[in-house]
């Protein structure tokens, strides 16, 4: 986009045909996407209950909300979480890459097989790692059932250490993807820096660290694109997996969004929740492009 | 009697295919999906089909949290189903408000609801302003402890006849590697639990000062720090069960790996369908054998308004039949919950059910939580008691002081 649009000549009936094409999408956006957020912004400092109602009560909500211990655990959770995943993600992910990248056999089908999570749904794999994790039927029981007795591992059902049981299968299910996306970046780096490498004797390590990673970094923004909307939408994992509990230990702010909404039939609480999750995306996003943006247009 | 009814229905399967001259489909959406509650809801169709129309089961699995929102964001969204079911209570009041529930009251008054169904505190959340926007079909108790009868035989007591009795039990049932009392993962179980536990060990007085009236003094009391002390105790024995529905705690104390718990009547389906007998295999106690009472909670199924006409005669039809007497015998007997008609013959019922139809005969009955408080302070409460159950790390003072905040701002 950004290299059609740096062309000198910027008039406004150049591509006419690809800027009508694309009205019905800015259109969308505008009304449903822009007109929607605005919409549930005014309504969260309103007391609207099951009905949608123009009754404003200030910040009402919003004290409410924080003051709320559900909100403040699932808060709490989804930066656990999203750090974790994050870092995880992105060191298994590129970790998996190079490995592949070192033209090992049966690639194909370790390919095949780290890839393969993605695609089940969420749901699917909330259901699956709930019973990996069934103390009576999953992996506790096969450790023990091969002697070690005391052998223990239900994460699902402590609240302490639950939102990793999470965590786990939210890697299983996400960390192929990235892999595969890093592995196409790996795989469109010149042989020649390699080998200009390999002639100055930098080791592997290094080069990975200093020239490799620095050139991968567009492949780095999608994965964190893909990676933190994931983070931010996590809501049907959790359903499926745990429903919130143990004790509502592994609640998530997603979640609280459509608790309240629907199951309290409080829609302006709702409404002031999944506000305070736009602020709270807005806040990363901002800097970010406004570095990206402009170190692009310096350059 | 016989021969007459029978010619009547004769007559009735002559004329109705004529009388209503199409069958129109309605679709009916619930959450009853259990082996029991599936059952029961068979009855519903089987005599709804037998008047010419269609029974379209919309069922939703899930239970009623996940299936209240899809029913209302299809009622508000425009697709409206034939009928559906709700707690009694105000889970829908807001749609009847904003025109969106067909009025039923002509069927109503030509039926006489009125006059038969009991108690009337039932049918209150229906009716506003004079109007009926829905029908209730059933009264559901929360004052329910299920007891397996083997594993007291196991241990060598007598079942229980009270909880002081089941308490002295517990320390011979845990040596017994048994679960002591069976607490699914849900938040509405562990919260059931506990006001089960509020009107048997703290009594009605305090349970309606706190719900019907929102004494948030009485809440933050001390004869309220009793109770929470009690839960607090109870969560011990129950953190073993490591199941999320209710039905599967119902499942362990069925196939003896625990030897209670406390739950709505809804869970003696559970037991008839495992080929269960209410007094030899298991034991309930109403009211904890303590307080021996009835809360009136329930189903009632609503009406949302159609554009054809067609569909909005069926939906009369319909309303008609789920309050038929045989319609309620049929129904009741396979969901285990008490009727909504006093005047019907319900001596197929077990002991359990005729220890409840007693209770109610007795008068001695209280709202359910759903229908004093809204669903948004059920919510939170849900949301307090859920976490104090399975964080023994919250004390019981901790837990009560968050559950009294709510109910002083509870509406």
């Amino acid at each position: 986009m950004s290299s059609v649009n740096a062309r000198p000549k910027s008039a406004v009936f150049k591509n006419l045909s690809a800027k009508i094409a694309a009205v019905p999408m800015i259109l969308t956006a505008m009304v449903v996407f822009l007109g929607g957020t605005i919409w549930t912004i005014v309504y969260s400092f309103t007391n609207s209950k099951l009905l949608p109602r123009l009754n404003f009560v200030g910040f009402d909500q919003f004290e409410r909300l924080w003051s709320s211990a559900r909100w403040i655990t699932s808060v709490e959770n989804l930066a656990i979480y999203g750090a974790l995943s994050l870092v995880f993600s992105l060191v298994v992910g590129f970790l998996l890459a190079v490995l592949m990248d070192q033209k090992i056999r049966f690639e194909n089908t370790l390919r095949t097989i780290f890839l393969y999570p993605f695609a089940l749904s969420f749901i699917v794999t909330g259901l699956v790692w709930q019973w990996l994790l069934n103390p009576e039927l999953g992996l506790q029981n096969i450790v023990r059932s091969l002697g070690f007795t005391n052998f223990t591992f239900d994460p699902l059902y402590d609240a302490n250490i639950v939102i990793y049981g999470v965590l786990i299968a939210g890697l299983w299910q996400g960390t192929g993807l990235i892999m595969v996306l890093m592995l196409a970046g790996l795989r469109g780096i010149d042989e020649e820096i390699w080998r200009a490498a390999r002639v100055d004797g930098i080791p592997t390590w290094k080069t990975y660290v200093f020239i490799i990673i620095p050139m991968l970094r567009p492949v780095f923004i999608t994965t964190l694109v893909l990676i933190g909307a994931g983070i931010i939408k996590v809501y049907d994992l959790i359903v499926a997996q745990t429903g919130g509990g143990p004790g509502g230990a592994s609640e998530v702010p997603a979640k609280y969004v459509y608790d309240f909404m629907f199951g309290a039939q409080n829609l302006g609480q709702g409404f002031a929740a999944s506000t305070m999750m736009l602020i709270t995306v807005i806040i990363i996003i901002i800097p970010w492009a406004f570095m990206e943006f402009s170190q692009r247009r310096s350059r | 009697m016989n021969i007459r009814s029978l010619a009547a229905a004769l007559a009735a399967s002559v004329v109705l295919p004529l009388g209503a001259a199409q069958a129109t489909d309605l679709e009916v959406t619930h959450w009853w999906t259990s082996g029991g509650e599936s059952a029961a809801v068979a009855e519903f169709a089987k005599a709804f089909n037998a008047t010419g129309n269609k029974w379209v089961d919309g069922a939703i699995a899930g239970g009623g949290d996940t299936a209240r929102p899809v029913m209302i964001s299809r009622i508000t969204g425009g697709d409206p189903m034939g009928a559906t079911q709700f707690n009694t209570g105000r889970q829908a009041d807001e749609l009847i408000e904003a025109g969106l529930m067909q009025d039923i009251t002509d069927v109503a008054k030509a039926e006489g609801w009125d006059k038969i169904i009991n108690p009337p505190a039932l049918f209150a959340p229906c009716v506003k302003d004079g109007k009926w926007y829905c029908v209730p079909v059933n009264i559901h108790s929360w004052q329910w402890m299920w007891l397996n009868n083997g594993v007291f035989e196991k241990i060598g007591k007598p079942v229980p006849k009270n909880w002081d009795e089941f308490v002295a039990d517990v320390p011979d049932i845990q040596k017994a590697g048994i679960i002591p009392l069976a607490v699914g993962g849900q938040s509405w179980q562990s919260n059931g639990a506990f006001g089960v536990l509020q009107v048997a060990l703290g009594g009605q007085d305090l349970w309606k000062k706190i719900n019907v009236d929102k004494d948030a003094k009485a809440a933050a009391g001390p004869e309220m720090l009793k109770v929470f002390q009690a839960a607090a105790q109870a969560r011990e024995w129950s953190k073993d069960t490591k199941v999320q529905d209710w039905n599967q705690a119902t499942n362990l104390v069925i196939t003896g790996k625990a030897a209670a718990q406390i739950m709505g009547d809804w869970a003696q389906g559970e037991f008839a369908v495992a080929g269960q007998t209410a007094g030899k295999d298991y034991t309930c106690l109403p009211g904890l054998g303590v307080n021996e009472i009835i809360s009136t909670g329930g189903d009632s199924f609503y009406f949302p308004k159609q554009k054809d006409p067609e569909k909005t005669k069926a939906q009369m039809v319909l309303a008609k039949t789920l309050l038929e007497k045989t319609t309620q015998v049929a129904f009741n007997l396979k969901k285990g919950s008490l009727p909504v008609r006093g005047d019907i013959d319900m001596s197929a019922a077990n002991d359990c059910m005729k220890k409840g139809l007693k209770i109610l005969a007795d008068g001695k009955i209280l709202p359910d939580g759903t229908q004093v408080l809204s669903p948004d302070t059920v919510t939170q409460l849900n949301d307090v008691i859920d976490k104090f159950w399975h964080d023994p790390s919250i004390s019981a003072e901790t837990a009560q002081k968050q559950y009294a905040d709510i109910i002083a701002k509870a509406d």
